[in-house]
């Protein structure tokens, strides 16, 4: 009984113990709900953000760069498809026999199957690793047949930069390159290990413009990063089209007169618009290089080869102008009202000042010159007579005026000053004053005055279309799509000179060449529609002793290359309707008028020749966007 | 032999008891399952290999299990309680033993390669019988008395601490658990719990020198998910964003953008709590909850109508060890409680688990198929 009585109390508490415990597991269950619906409810939209930063990885579409075109729209930058041959490792069954069977196909070397299996130690088995670029059609076709044998194996397509002209552009256009450190600025397009920097020239100036806004792909990756499917994708902007206002034809021809020699530059522009047509340099290099990746021996020839290739010799190179700058001396003598027209001097073939003898070029002299015949003869004794009468400051005053000693503000980099010297400017950087002498010698374009080919071609087309301050670009338009955004033609203030005194001048540049006395009349251009007008310049790069004056001077062909003379001309055609001016430069060339004026002529006859050949530019630049890669125009 | 397993001379035929299992519960555990199966397809991206389709034959093969359990008379249980809760001690001594001499966790025992058995399941079954049994013999009075409570509080905690030397700190924590619900539906008095809390609570810092490095690292991430987000607190981070993710309805089945793209971990076992709720949202959630509910109330409502003492405690055990199981899941992949590895009952993808929770299933139909059983204090008894 005792033992019921006792069963009775145990059941009485086991069940009211077991409603307490369901009471306490009904209410944990219930806070684990409570807790679900502040996870699933109250923060859900915080926790999806949170899921799909997990799941959705952006990826940049890097945006084509622009293309590069030329005035007449002949491409002189385009894309071009770049095949390469990629490995999935973890497609293969066997990466070394993979490997094995790829390299029958395209040659594999021994340090790049080391990079590969590096690269594949270190990625994560799904990523591509790059075999082989710049594959030639034939061997994309090969891989291809072969595929079923070559598991894991696929031919990818990237894009790469290539101009067609290579090195005859390649000052102009310069090149493009992976960024470095120093050009990252936080966008990520910059990081895409196919994009591509513009490094010199037009590329690295209208960079941005090229470059587009990059698309973005939104993919879904599991944990491992692996792509799943693309999600969502927002193109991007292409780059916008570069117009140049070069003609790639003429700069070919340029480049090609100028290869005859050394070291050497020419400029062509428009003297009306300031529109470059020709800007070479030579020795030139291919910009191809740069961006399949320079080799180091390629870099460092380069670099230590003493012709300067990298150098843009058009606007950076500077050079003592020689003759090619008395017709601003000229001007300023005119302009200062000290000297007349008919001012003449009589030229023995030098001329004393204090104890030291300033010759003229021609030993024997010129006689009795005035202006017109002092600009056609070169003569060197009336022009330091000149020089000495109105005295340095004039002279660089109206050096000045022509847009010399200072930078063009050509749209390319590295463009360099020259230097126009005054008295203030020799005391102020040696301390000495400014000597009579040194008036004679910068009257004649030597001693301090330096200037590069790009100001001088400039300083031309500023006499050659009667005083207007014209300054020269390269380009012409940027292309928005089908859009040509077309700049307003510019007007460029006038000078403020004397058409009177300018034509003066311009009549002793059109005896230069067109006279049978003048000193380029060999290199004169007989169609008269198409006659220029120029001034030749040699000038030393060493001084001349008196010793060899005695002896009488060696011929260019005896002395070594680095101390002959620098051959210059300037020149602009048609004559009587000036519209192209020239600047030709040639590092130790000899004489301008035997070496460098025959350049000048072939240019502005062809350039002339093509102007009345061409097209406008719009309806050119149509026909190369409805047609793809440029027609030949020689055709048109 | 066959007789006194099956069909003792008053007793009812093996067929006349299973007439009388109770087919709601198995409906429930049924659909219970068939969440999981469906689940485990999921898991595997829509495919029933590897884990939904095992996991139905270990489904179908334990509720035969569970079916032979439930009729087999509940003295045989009583008699064998002892002897089965040895046999399982002396299998979790071998394993740890083994364990020490091999390298790392061993939780389980290869019989000749083709049977594997986890003695640490065993035993949790194994200490239900016991416990009850031991208390079913005890009066109240003695209840009272802490010195008969020495013995049983052996009886939990000598497994206990061999299995989290395996180390396997989820069963542990069940089987004290599972003992402590025992001892408190059996009687003990309430100023007991309070003692032996208390001084547990104080013994934690002592007890935390003992956590292997990882259990530690789970704790210590559990406090502050954020301070490792990348290691160890890794997966309550993801569940957790799973979870919030699903929002109110899911994000539909096969869906899961967390699951399916393996930003969360052991998807199919331990967080599939949480794959459920990414796809199917708090709606699929608060019906699983619903579910375990009405067999936590099935499974309380079979113990309170058992005559016998034995028959209460054991139904009250095998619920508690299936509420436990689901709570401690559910609470640590929604980062409550740290991750410890209990699996989510009947869902989780995992033979042994899933086997011994329908065995334990079937001890709670056996004291419903036998609840007017009598059973005097020491095993005698009638049918009633």
């Amino acid at each position: 009984m005792a033992m019921k009585k006792d069963d009775a109390a145990r059941t009485r508490l086991f069940t009211r113990r077991t409603a307490l415990l369901a009471g306490g597991q009904l209410a944990v269950f219930g806070s684990l709900i409570a807790r679900m619906y502040y996870l699933q409810v109250v923060e859900s939209d915080r926790y999806k953000v949170l899921a799909d930063d997990n799941r959705i990885s952006l990826r940049l579409l890097p945006p084509p760069r622009g293309r590069i075109l030329d005035r007449y729209g002949q491409q002189i930058a385009i894309n071009q498809l770049n095949y390469r041959v990629v490995i999935i490792p973890e497609q293969t069954g066997s990466l070394p026999a993979t490997l094995d069977a790829l390299s029958e196909i395209v040659p594999i070397q021994d340090f790049d199957r080391r990079r590969i299996l590096r690269e594949v130690a270190r990625k994560r088995k799904f990523l591509p690793v790059t075999v082989k670029e710049n594959l030639t059609w034939d061997e994309v076709a090969r891989i291809a047949v072969n595929t079923p044998d070559l598991p894991g194996v696929m031919i990818d397509v990237g894009s790469s930069r290539y101009y067609p002209d290579g090195d005859d552009v390649a000052h102009v256009i310069g090149y493009v390159a992976p960024p470095s450190e120093a050009d990252l600025t936080g966008d990520p397009l910059l990081e895409l290990p196919d994009f591509r920097i513009g490094r010199n020239g037009v590329e690295r100036v209208y960079d941005l413009a090229l470059r587009g806004r990059a698309g973005t792909s939104q993919i879904e990756v599991n944990a491992l990063g692996r792509p799943i499917r693309e999600l969502a994708r927002q193109p991007g902007q292409p780059g916008n089209d570069l117009i140049l206002t070069l003609d790639i034809e003429l700069q070919n021809l340029a480049n090609q007169k100028l290869a005859q020699h050394e070291s050497a530059a020419a400029v062509v522009m428009d003297c009306l618009t300031g529109e470059v047509l020709v800007l070479a340099s030579v020795p030139n290099f291919d910009p191809n290089e740069f961006n399949k990746g320079i080799t180091s021996a390629t870099w460092h020839e380069l670099l230590t080869n003493e012709r300067a290739p990298l150098t843009d010799k058009a606007v950076a190179g500077q050079y003592a102008p020689g003759s090619t700058f008395k017709p601003v001396v000229a001007m300023a003598g005119l302009e200062s009202g000290m000297i007349t027209p008919d001012f003449s001097v009589f030229c023995p073939g030098s001329m004393s000042l204090g104890n030291a003898k300033f010759h003229c070029w021609k030993k024997g002299g010129h006689g009795t010159m005035d202006m017109v015949n002092g600009i056609k003869n070169s003569c060197d004794v009336y022009f330091y007579e000149v020089a000495k009468r109105i005295g340095i400051d004039r002279i660089a005053d109206m050096a000045h005026r022509f847009g010399m000693g200072q930078k063009t503000g050509v749209d390319l980099p590295g463009e360099r000053v020259g230097l126009i010297p005054t008295r203030a400017w020799k005391f102020a950087a040696t301390g000495i004053p400014w000597q009579q002498g040194e008036n004679l010698v910068a009257g004649i374009g030597q001693g301090y005055v330096l200037a590069t080919p790009i100001q001088l071609a400039m300083m031309c087309a500023r006499i050659a279309n009667g005083g207007f301050a014209v300054t020269p670009r390269l380009t012409r338009d940027l292309v928005e799509g089908a859009r040509v955004e077309n700049r307003e033609a510019v007007t460029f203030p006038p000078l403020g000179i004397s058409q009177a005194n300018l034509a003066v001048v311009v009549r002793g540049m059109r005896g230069v060449v067109n006279d049978p006395r003048g000193t380029a009349f060999r290199a004169r251009i007989m169609d008269p529609t198409m006659a220029m007008a120029g001034k030749s310049g040699t000038s030393q790069v060493r001084r001349i002793t008196e010793e060899e004056r005695l002896h009488g001077l060696k011929k260019e062909d005896q002395v070594p290359w680095k101390d002959r003379d620098n051959a210059l001309f300037i020149a602009f055609a048609p004559v009587d309707n000036p519209r192209y001016a020239c600047a030709v430069v040639i590092e130790h060339g000899g004489g301008g008028s035997a070496n460098a004026a025959p350049i000048a002529r072939d240019l502005l006859i062809a350039a002339q020749q093509r102007e009345r050949a061409k097209l406008p530019l719009a309806q050119r630049y149509a026909a190369t966007a409805a047609a793809g890669p440029a027609p030949d125009t020689e055709m048109h | 032999m066959q007789t006194a397993l099956f069909a003792s001379r008053h007793s009812r035929t093996a067929v006349e008891k299973l007439r009388q299992v109770n087919v709601g519960l198995i409906f429930l555990i049924a659909v219970v399952s068939s969440i999981g199966f469906g689940t485990l397809y999921s898991a595997a991206g829509g495919s029933w290999d590897p884990w939904a389709s095992r996991q139905m034959i270990r489904f179908v093969v334990g509720v035969v299990l569970m079916l032979g359990v439930a009729v087999v008379d509940q003295r045989v249980w009583f008699r064998i309680a002892y002897g089965f809760y040895f046999a399982a001690f002396v299998l979790l001594v071998i394993v740890d033993v083994a364990g020490a001499i091999g390298m790392g966790a061993q939780r389980w025992l290869d019989i000749g390669g083709i049977i594997q058995i986890q003695p640490s399941e065993l035993m949790k079954i194994a200490l239900i019988l016991t416990l009850a049994r031991y208390f079913h013999g005890l009066s109240l009075e003695e209840i009272g008395n802490p010195l008969y409570l020495l013995w049983p509080a052996f009886l939990v905690l000598a497994p206990a601490a061999l299995v989290a030397k395996q180390p396997d700190l989820g069963s542990a924590i069940l089987l004290v658990l599972m003992g402590a619900v025992i001892f408190f539906l059996a009687g003990v008095r309430v100023w007991m719990f309070l003692l032996v809390g208390g001084s547990g609570i104080a013994a934690v810092p002592i007890a935390l020198k003992f956590l292997r490095g990882y259990q530690r690292q789970r704790l210590v991430t559990f406090m502050d998910p954020e301070s490792d987000p990348l290691g160890a607190g890794y997966h309550i981070i993801q569940s957790k964003i799973a979870l919030g993710s699903g929002g109110v309805w899911g994000k539909g089945f096969l869906q899961g953008t967390q699951s399916h793209l393996q930003f969360l971990p052991e998807r199919q076992t331990d967080f599939i709590f949480t794959m459920l709720c990414e796809e199917w949202g708090f709606v699929g959630g608060l019906a699983l909850i619903g579910m375990y509910t009405l067999i936590l109330l099935y499974g309380i409502s079979i113990s309170l109508r058992s005559r016998s003492q034995f028959g209460r405690l054991t139904g009250m055990g095998v619920v508690a060890a299936f509420y436990i199981y689901a709570a401690i899941n559910m609470a640590m992949v929604m980062g409550v409680l740290p991750v410890v590895g209990e699996p989510l009952p009947l869902v989780s993808y995992g033979g042994t688990s899933m086997m011994s929770l329908l065995i334990a299933f079937g001890l709670l139909m056996n004291v419903y198929v036998h609840r007017d059983q009598f059973i005097g204090r020491w095993g005698s008894g009638t049918e009633g």
